[in-house]
């Protein structure tokens, strides 16, 4: 039996355009943009300005900030410019460009690492050297998560849900990496002190359920788990009720209730960290969606124009009506090709009208088909309701603050109401209205 | 160059689901439709025409008020044809057309679009509509006998009446149909009630389509049968006593079709089985004591009023709260002694 979580919704996976194309190298490009904001927490600052040489995984921004993650060089050669550059959030982000030599001159600070040798402080301080976030979109920082949960975990699970349509990164990965993945759990699971990790894998990556089993470990320390095709299941919260069958109480992390969990690929980069010694510099990217020439699978380096994405998937069959980083549920809208790949980003899609309407509203018509779909047990339409009623409080009391924003509410309505978008500005205003009390 | 000249940025989710308000209701319609063809054959013809008409009454009104009101027009998304429908159903078949315009007025004018339309009114239109139309309590029980030949558009006169299956009931004895008649719907009563087979092949369709869920008509009609089977009256056989108040009068199209009307039924899985839970014992207390044999849509209406309150107690809760305050719960106890 699969596991799954209350609520949810089931729609079309589109995932067969990228699912079954290898992971395909592309070229570093000319010119990398590195917004020194590339993850959850404080920004880092710039390390080198104009000018100066960087190599292959040198360090070029960092924080003294507990929450943050350094920035590293993603290709050798010059800095041209320390400026504020369009990020892929919509705003103008300092940005460290770096102009390609080609060379791929590796940093010296840039070399295996005997694991056996390190202390816990020493790999965990080596995985915050690394810049090493977490890879399912939110960009977590990973050292951060693995000090606050130490001590506290009692099961490590791995994310290998997928569950946003179109996105295929992570199962590549599986497929073609699965010794990355697994052999980044068992890493995890060293640290953590626990006596297995969990690969929940949703069912339709039923063919990596055979090639991960060959690269298990004999002692059974890394285990598969299948999960249900279903959306959010990949959401953290989600993901901890199906595997374990523990909620994360409001306003609690993971770790609160025993459980940390790490995406795939983040294990991927865990393991490559200490078999290479490079940090955060690349990552695996779908291009897919109805406008895309021809959908791919990529690994490119981070800093990467989305231009030289797209562009390497032939372009577009026609000129697009959205294009978004991320996937359709939770993705973010861009309208610049220019912006970079930054260590978050798992997808880069562009539709058409028919694929991602943006339809008029029409009245609630109290079906109850949010209820259902809702898996942090809410009420959206009240909440909406609430929060065009400029009702602060009612939203409070309904739980506002809950929300994950998977927008499963939104997908469901038959009336084509924006619950999720009501209920996301709601819940920023309960906020507002806390902090200020 | 790639253009990016037609891009256009909106908050996510960036899909939507296919579902519309109008696929709904059209697929309510289409549930109803079994119904509808076995009304043809047990009344005549008949019940399509007074069915057309109150589903045009219906229409008209809803675009007539968004024309004297200024408002859009909503004919589009289906809701006045479904309470079109229902309204005719809930009439005997020998109404003059003229009450069926002013129950057609009173749904949609009154009920519906005054409170706000569709999404907004507390109350079934087509059930209130017809609690108003028993203003008129002769003309609205006058149930002629099955297979009668009726004039189709004039008002019929003299027609040769029939008691209905719950008037037999009513006194304490088993209906003169045979329970495989009161199941094929071949015995007197409203247009559309009387085919309990039909009504339930509307329903799996509508089950099956994930437009209504099973909670409010299982809890319902399983409400009405274990209370019925419970206390039969008259020294019946509890059983046949049972099937017979399953089969009689509008339980089938209200547990089915009305009560499960999404604008006047509770959100929540576990308020829909209170609200049907409410309804089946509302239902067999207005049979058993009333002085009015049937009692389905004054049950129904009764508890559309609850909704609000019915919506307020059962308003999910997340399970690890849940636990937090029954553990609060039970320290509080545990304390409480030694305070």
């Amino acid at each position: 039996m699969a596991h799954t979580f209350p609520g949810g919704i089931h729609p079309d996976s589109r995932k067969e355009a990228t699912c079954g194309k290898p992971i395909e190298l592309l070229k570093a490009p000319e010119k990398v943009i590195l917004p020194v904001s590339m993850h959850i927490g404080a920004p880092c600052t710039p390390l080198v300005k104009a000018g100066d040489h960087v190599c292959l995984g040198q360090k070029i921004a960092d924080s003294t900030a507990p929450v943050s993650a350094p920035v590293h060089a993603t290709v050798s050669g010059t800095v041209t410019e320390v400026a504020p550059r369009l990020h892929p959030n919509g705003s103008m982000v300092l940005s460290v460009v770096i102009e390609n030599d080609g060379l791929d001159t590796p940093d010296p600070s840039v070399h295996p690492l005997d694991i056996d040798t390190m202390s816990q402080d020493e790999i965990i301080a080596a995985i915050r050297e690394a810049g090493i976030v977490g890879h399912g979109g939110a960009a977590f920082p990973t050292h951060v998560k693995i000090q606050s949960g130490i001590g506290k975990v009692d099961s490590l699970l791995i994310n290998c849900a997928e569950c946003e349509p179109y996105i295929t990164s992570d199962h590549r990965v599986l497929l073609e990496y699965p010794w990355e993945v697994i052999g980044g759990a068992r890493i995890l699971q060293k640290l953590f002190g626990v006596q297995s990790a969990v690969l929940g894998i949703e069912l339709n990556k039923r063919d990596a359920f055979p090639v991960l089993k060959t690269h298990l470990p004999a002692d059974g320390s890394v285990r598969l788990e299948p999960l249900a095709c279903k959306y959010p299941q990949g959401a953290e919260k989600q993901l901890i009720k199906a595997l374990t069958g523990r909620d994360v109480p409001s306003g609690k992390l993971p770790a609160d209730v025993g459980c940390a969990v790490f995406n795939a690929d983040t294990a991927g980069a865990v393991y490559r960290l200490f078999v290479t010694g490079l940090p955060m510099i690349r990552r695996i990217v779908t291009v897919s969606g109805s406008a895309v020439s021809n959908p791919k699978n990529l690994e490119v380096r981070i800093g990467t124009p989305i231009e030289d994405l797209l562009e390497a998937c032939g372009g577009f069959l026609e000129p697009p009506n959205k294009l978004l980083m991320g996937g359709p549920m939770m993705g973010n809208p861009l309208f610049s090709a220019e912006v970079p790949v930054i260590k978050g980003t798992n997808a880069i899609l562009a539709f058409y009208k028919e694929e991602c309407p943006i339809p008029s509203r029409t009245a609630c018509i109290r079906c109850g088909k949010c209820v259902s779909a809702c898996p942090m047990y809410l009420m959206p339409t009240s909440i909406f309701q609430h929060y065009e009623k400029g009702d602060i409080a009612g939203c409070d009391r309904l739980r506002a603050y809950d929300c994950v924003e998977c927008g499963s509410c939104t997908y469901v309505c038959p009336a084509k109401i924006p619950l999720v978008q009501g209920i996301r500005a709601g819940k920023q205003r309960v906020m507002d209205a806390r902090r200020k009390k | 160059m790639l253009d990016l000249s037609k891009v256009q940025v909106s908050s996510s989710p960036h899909i939507r689901s296919d579902e519309t308000t109008k696929q709904i209701m059209l697929d309510v319609v289409i549930a109803l439709m079994p119904a509808l063809a076995v009304s043809v054959f047990v009344f005549g013809w008949r019940s399509l025409v007074l069915t057309v008409f109150s589903v045009c009454g219906c229409i008209c009104f809803e675009w007539l008020y968004g024309l004297l009101t200024h408002r859009p027009n909503t004919t589009g998304d289906m809701s006045c044809v479904v309470t079109g429908v229902l309204l005719a159903f809930n009439m005997p078949v020998t109404v003059p057309l003229w009450l069926v315009l002013v129950g057609d007025a009173f749904a949609i004018v009154i009920v519906k679009q005054l409170f706000g339309g569709i999404g907004k009114n507390f109350m079934n239109p087509a059930l209130a509509a017809r609690a108003f139309l028993f203003s008129w309590p002769v003309i609205m029980t006058t149930w002629v006998r099955t297979r009668t030949a009726l004039p189709l558009f004039t008002t019929p006169v003299d027609v040769v009446t029939s008691a209905t299956p719950l008037s037999y009931l009513k006194q304490g004895l088993l209906p003169d149909a045979s329970l495989a008649d009161m199941a094929l719907g071949m015995v007197s009563g409203c247009l559309g009630e009387t085919s309990a087979l039909a009504l339930i092949a509307g329903g799996l369709y509508l089950v099956y389509r994930r437009v209504i869920s099973l909670h409010i008509p299982v809890a319902y009609l399983g409400t009405v049968a274990l209370l019925t089977y419970l206390f039969p009256r008259g020294g019946l056989d509890p059983l046949d006593f049972m099937l017979a108040h399953l089969l009689s009068g509008g339980l089938m199209l209200g547990a089915i079709f009305m009560a499960t009307d999404y604008t006047t039924s509770p959100l929540t899985k576990k308020g829909k089985i209170i609200f049907g839970v409410g309804c089946g014992l509302l239902t067999v207390f207005i049979r058993y004591f009333g002085s009015y044999a049937e009692g389905v849509s004054y049950s129904i209406l009764i508890m559309n009023a609850f909704v609000p309150l019915i919506d307020k107690f059962t308003m999910p809760k997340y399970p690890a709260d849940r636990r937090r305050l029954s553990l609060k719960k039970a320290k509080a106890k545990e304390a409480g002694p030694n305070e």
